[in-house]
């Protein structure tokens, strides 16, 4: 059982790890689907089985499609793809960060004891899910609804932009 | 070890890589993949923690990464509009030259 966690770990972090070394945008954005992907594997092995679902749909789906297309409509030659090396003090403290962050959070994990329970994972069915969030969560429910209403108005605000218009394009 | 530490130890990692990259990369969409993979990591420690927490009630993790999953995905949409108008306005995402308000 752990052997499968430990396995689906060194993917998920050894692609992400990748993702953020790659020159090419492409390689990274599809380097970071796969890590996604790696996630959802982590949830399905938790027992979570919707979680699973939603990641693979929201990240692998949806999430990185709206990437591929940012990185695409943001570049203006092939050559555009592979952007100027990043400065190496920048990268070097960058990396140092990274190893200071992780080194106090492994501290912090491996020191504290920590109860597990040894049963299986909670049995939870989409019908129970769908109880909880039409019943207690029904608020929260109702405001990130509003909330992604409004983000994705936004975002085709700031995206769309206040071209002027071309009279030659009128009708 | 036991599984719970596996799993904490899997999630430090990945939000460790994820700072890393948003802090050294230049292009504005890694960064905001850089976010995206801490987002994920926090993720991973709610499954964890309702997986193997003695007592846990029977449906609130999922619950809370089905939250956090809709919050990212708005998140994310901002985010890309907003790489998206930077490029317009000075035809590259390199977040090094989008310095026209600095002091």
């Amino acid at each position: 059982m752990n052997a499968v966690l430990i396995l689906i770990a060194l993917v998920t972090v050894g692609a992400a790890i990748l993702a953020m070394s790659r020159r090419n945008l492409l390689h990274s954005v599809l380097l970071f689907a796969g890590s996604w992907a790696g996630v959802g594997a982590f949830f399905l092995w938790a027992g979570a089985e919707f979680a699973a679902f939603a990641q693979v749909l929201v990240y692998v789906g949806a999430i990185s499609m709206v990437v591929l297309f940012a990185v695409l409509l943001t570049r203006r030659s092939r050559e555009d793809l592979a952007p100027g090396p990043v400065s190496r003090s920048r990268a070097i403290s960058a990396v140092l960060a990274g190893i200071a962050v992780a080194a106090v959070l492994l501290a912090a994990v491996a020191g504290t004891p920590l109860a597990v329970s040894a049963g299986p994972a909670p049995a939870v069915s989409v019908r129970q899910i769908g109880g909880e969030l039409m019943g207690p969560h029904a608020a929260a429910l109702l405001v990130v609804g509003v909330l992604l209403t409004v983000a994705l108005l936004g975002a085709v605000v700031l995206a769309a932009g206040d071209r002027p218009e071309n009279p030659e394009d009128a009708p | 070890m036991n599984p719970l530490q596996l799993c904490l130890v899997f999630s430090s990692l990945l939000f460790a890589v994820g700072l890393a990259g948003a802090l050294a990369r230049n292009n504005g969409i890694l960064v905001l993949l850089g976010l995206e993979l801490m987002l994920n990591a926090a993720n991973l420690n709610f499954i964890a923690f309702w997986r193997f927490h003695p007592g846990a009630a029977p449906a609130t993790g999922v619950i809370f990464v089905i939250f956090a999953i809709a919050v990212t995905a708005a998140e994310t949409a901002v985010g890309l509009a907003l790489v998206i108008a930077l490029y317009r306005h000075q035809q590259n995402i390199r977040l090094s030259e989008a310095n026209r308000l600095k002091g």
